[in-house]
């Protein structure tokens, strides 16, 4: 038994399934729920599977040369803690929306979200399982038009529009990156990561490249001042998919920065890792004060994700000095931000249909009357705005650590004020559901499954709070970013 | 197996467990609840006094987990911890009791208890914790899990008062988890250490320890409600009466002054806290908030703001004790943490009782109360007389050892501002005796709900008359050994005197 499960290529089932249910799930679409939750759940066996034949061979990276054909000619999955980090993000969020949309989705809509929801998935992980820059190219592209497609979905005059803008700024966003790949192959004949990581030099070409590449992805990014197409678009969106589009989505394209960054990049640039930390702090800043201005929930949400992002950015001027705790403080922070995040989505997706509104100061005693929602906002509230005990906490902790060791206070008194803002516009919304609103409403129901699985994943959050030394340990990120990890 | 390695973490388990499952329990299974609610504190007193025991016998109580690379989270029962631990649980025990039949009839009680003991579990997780980080998250946790006590009513000021609490507190949080993180970052330890874990960093660093000292002061000086951090306190009165009574007593206030307390001892150790000069600041901005509150205390005619104000006063004489910086005022200072809580809560309940029984919410509505209401009033004179520091009540003693240890230390000024704050004390409490006891009532109390031939519901009447018997008997029989008194000693032998 043991044998044959590291046998198995899991990176490759991470891939396929969900693309062949995604197929199936569109010919037959009486079968596309079954098939949606069989491969969310496999999703998460088959990450703990490509985990462990990580583990298995002493941590060195895993490498998979698809029907036998190795770089330069044939396509190479590559799988390390990064890779393994992200995937398992994209598993649990993955599930937990999953379950919830078999409520949300009704007929028509069903019909058309589980198949791109399932793609959604399969370009994911491919872009997680990729080794070279024009894969990632191709599955960024791929994931950008599911998400466009699904942001559509509700139909509405505001969701076009938000998808519309959302579909420019993704399109012009792959552009660029794709501009950039153009330059590097032409300059360096390869498109694999590691080997262009070894041949790579300061030349203008490189220098371009490096601009137009950053510049899409932060564009995908939604980094500050980039950020104007995220808010209309995660508003909009139906409910699940704004958890989708926040929690990982926009994950993706910070993914391949970070990537880049680790390889090809980093060695080349410090004052770009100022600009980032720099656009990363106002992005902080700025996210959060529109956040707590909003009147709406799921603007309110959105805001508050053009923040969190900033927290991620803060980490690249600190990396030089302290790679291993700056990256171990994104990867918390990331994680706990996706769960946490799409635990505030699906609940105010519940909100939506209970009250048939998302104004926030009209919510009418939502605690009494949707109590595990109401618990699902409270503690992802907690990991956002970083209060322990929290994932969050432990990502803010540890980023904060570095960047007093390092003497930064500019960045010290950014997350400090970061995390009080967060903490305003969390409580504006938790206090407005203890008391009664003035205008009555009809309350639609809320099914129980919607509610718990916004509550799972907000509890999620907040365990993570407890984990921080198996988990970093799990992903044994030391490797990625070239330092042996110590063992305590 | 070895159990003393769990028993902390059991302690903090007793009130968790029974809070998680009770909020999933359905509103009206009422008996399985109030069971619930007691057994936990039962089991929780009852550990409690397994580590009295063991740790007047020098035994080692301490669970360790990993929290983060190279940081633990740490409970340990010390002697310090366990007085603050104790208080807590018999305090939440009275407090329990009383809040079941304050709570009769009304709504969401499931939200109430579940929330009333995840405070609980916090407060004792503060006492308990071992190193900064665990006190850090066990402080916040209390934070978190006091705001919907507050705003328990849903109504809008509740919820005004709820947002001005955050607003202090988080602002609080901030500060301390900055302190907390800078600290960390000098010293790679957060580990609570007798005579502080700081001495060994060289001079070069003292400015920096300095200002980590004050955003330290500064982030738990909001709960402790030190002046000009106070602000919160006197609006949270919209609260039910159990949640004054546990934001004043058991839990909030305390867990301010209680951290204080670490830090100064166990963080920056004494000797090194007055050498970096400190201490001095700290004892008149003390004395400061014990004149000022008291002076507050003298305008307000709503009963309850009035005890807020009296709170804010003395809580400060264990923040001066601790200031002082010398063994004897140490004793007083600890021990006041004690006294005040069982003082302070035998008020509140008090109010309470008026309130709920005869709706009577101002002093100037008192007159002649004692006599409709003899067994609450008594407890409150009690109280009252506490407060003031007459012997042989629990606060005479508290306000003699702090008068003895600031003379030891050469603070001669201490005695002015002790008889000040003694002579306003009166001032704003004996009127409050003098109407209940000696006017006339009123034809028709605001209004009367009756309670057969009692003058109120037993669960009512029967916790405030047991907090008042107790802080007369820890006063009268304040050398016998276990008393809170005789604890503090030990606290300040070893803090003091043992290697």
């Amino acid at each position: 038994m043991h044998e044959t499960l590291s046998q198995i290529p899991w990176a490759l089932v991470l891939i396929l399934l969900p693309l062949v249910t995604g197929m199936l799930a569109f010919l037959w679409p009486r079968l596309a729920i079954p098939l949606g939750l069989m491969t969310a759940a496999m999703q998460i066996l088959a990450v703990i599977g490509l985990g462990w034949q990580i583990h298995s061979t002493n941590d060195a990276a895993y490498h998979h040369a698809v029907g036998g054909w190795g770089a330069p000619l044939g396509i190479v999955l590559y799988a390390d803690g990064l890779s393994l980090l992200m995937l398992t993000v994209t598993a649990l969020v993955g599930l937990g929306v999953s379950i919830y949309s078999v409520e949300y989705f009704q007929r028509e809509q069903a019909l058309r979200f589980w198949p791109i929801w399932l793609f959604l998935l399969a370009a994911l992980n491919a872009l997680f399982l990729t080794a070279d820059i024009f894969n990632l190219y191709v599955t960024l592209e791929l994931l950008g038009l599911a998400a466009v497609t699904l942001t559509a979905l509700a139909g509405s005059k505001a969701a076009l529009d938000g998808a519309m803008r959302y579909l420019l700024a993704t399109l012009l966003g792959s552009l660029c990156y794709l501009l950039g790949v153009a330059l590097l192959y032409h300059s360096y004949g390869t498109v694999d990561i590691s080997t262009l990581a070894e041949r790579v030099e300061a030349t203008p070409a490189v220098w371009a490249a490096l601009g137009l590449m950053g510049a899409g992805l932060i564009l995908k990014t939604a980094l500050f001042p980039l950020h104007f197409w995220l808010p209309p678009a995660h508003a909009s969106a139906p409910a699940p998919v704004s958890a989708i589009l926040s929690a990982l989505v926009i994950k993706a394209a910070f993914y391949i920065l970070l990537r880049l960054w680790l390889t090809i990049f980093s060695p080349l640039n410090e004052s770009a890792a100022t600009l980032l930390g720099l656009l990363g702090g106002a992005a902080v800043l700025w996210g959060s004060l529109q956040a707590l201005r909003q009147t709406r929930l799921k603007l309110l949400i959105a805001y508050s994700t053009v923040a969190q992002i900033g927290y991620l950015f803060l980490a690249f001027p600190l990396a030089a000095a302290a790679a291993l705790s700056t990256w171990n403080a994104v990867a918390y922070l990331a994680l706990s931000h996706a769960l946490a995040k799409a635990a505030l989505f699906l609940a105010a997706g519940n909100l939506l249909c209970f009250g048939g509104h998302d104004r926030i100061a009209d919510f009418d005693r939502v605690v009494r009357r949707l109590p595990i929602t109401a618990a699902a906002l409270a503690l992802a509230g907690v990991s956002i705005i970083g209060l322990p005990p929290s994932g969050g906490f432990i990502g803010k902790w540890l980023l904060l650590e570095t960047a007093l060791g390092q003497g930064r206070w500019d960045l010290v008194i950014v997350m400090l004020l970061g995390g009080l803002l967060a903490a305003a516009y969390v409580f504006k919304v938790l206090g407005h559901s203890f008391t009664e609103a003035d205008v009555m409403h009809e309350a639609g129901a809320v099914p129980k499954i919607m509610e718990w699985s916004a509550l799972l994943l907000a509890i999620a959050a907040v365990v993570l709070g407890f984990l921080a030394v198996p988990v970093l340990d799990w992903f044994g990120l030391g490797e990625v970013v070239g330092i042996r990890a110590v063992s305590s | 197996m070895n159990w003393d390695k769990w028993i902390p973490l059991m302690v903090v388990a007793s009130s968790l467990l029974p809070g998680l499952i009770i909020f999933t329990l359905a509103e009206k299974r009422g008996r399985l609840r109030t069971t619930l609610n007691l057994l936990g504190a039962v089991v929780k007193l009852g550990l409690v006094g397994l580590m009295v025991w063991g740790v007047y016998n020098e035994h080692h109580y301490e669970t360790r987990l990993a929290l983060l690379p190279n940081l633990e989270l740490v409970l340990r029962a010390g002697p310090l911890s366990l007085l603050f631990v104790t208080l807590s649980t018999a305090l939440w025990f009275v407090t329990t009791v009383y809040a079941i039949g304050y709570l009769e009839g009304s709504a969401h009680r499931n939200r109430f208890f579940g929330f009333f003991s995840l405070c609980v579990t916090a407060t004792v997780g503060v006492a308990l914790s071992g190193n900064l980080i665990t006190f850090l998250l066990f402080y916040e946790l209390l934070t978190l899990s006091t705001y919907p006590l507050l705003v328990h009513r849903g109504t809008e000021a509740a919820r005004r008062a709820g947002q001005t609490y955050l607003i202090y507190t988080l602002f609080g949080g901030a500060l301390l988890l900055l302190g907390t993180v800078w600290l960390y970052s000098l010293t790679g330890t957060l580990e609570f250490t007798p005579r502080g874990f700081i001495s060994g960093l060289g001079p070069e660093h003292n400015s920096a320890l300095i200002m980590i000292f004050i955003l330290l002061i500064a982030g738990l000086g909001v709960k402790a409600a030190l002046f000009p951090l106070h602000g919160w306190l006197p609006k949270a009165m919209v609260a039910p009466a159990p949640v004054s009574a546990l934001l004043h007593a058991v839990a909030v206030v305390k867990a301010g002054a209680f951290g204080i307390v670490r830090v100064v001892y166990d963080v920056f150790g004494v000797e090194t806290a007055a050498l970096l000069g400190v201490t001095m600041p700290l004892a008149w901005l003390a004395a400061f908030t014990i004149i000022y509150g008291s002076v507050r205390a003298l305008y307000q005619d709503d009963l309850k703001r009035r005890l807020a104000f009296s709170t804010i006063s003395q809580v400060s004489y264990i923040i001066l004790g601790v200031a002082i910086a010398g063994p004897i005022a140490t004793i007083g200072g600890v021990v006041h943490l004690v006294h005040q809580g069982l003082m302070k809560i035998t008020l509140f309940f008090c109010a309470g009782n008026l309130a709920e029984t005869l709706e009577i919410h101002k002093v100037s509505e008192m007159n002649g109360v004692g006599r409709r209401m003899p067994w609450t009033m008594a407890a409150f004179t009690i109280g009252a007389f506490g407060m003031i520091g007459a012997p042989p009540i629990a606060g005479f003693i508290s306000k003699w050892y702090l008068g003895l240890g600031a003379l030891d230390a050469g603070q001669d000024w201490v005695i002015l501002v002790l008889i000040g704050s003694s002579l306003l004390n009166a001032m704003y409490f004996l009127p409050i005796l003098h109407r209940a006891w000696f006017r006339e009532p009123p034809k028709q109390w605001p209004a009367d709900h009756q309670f057969g031939d009692k003058e109120t519901a037993w669960a009512l009447l029967l916790p405030p008359v047991v907090t008042a018997a107790f802080a007369l008997g820890i006063g009268l029989l304040a050398s016998l050994p276990f008393t809170p008194l005789d604890w503090a000693k030990l606290i300040a032998t070893r803090e003091f005197y043992q290697q």
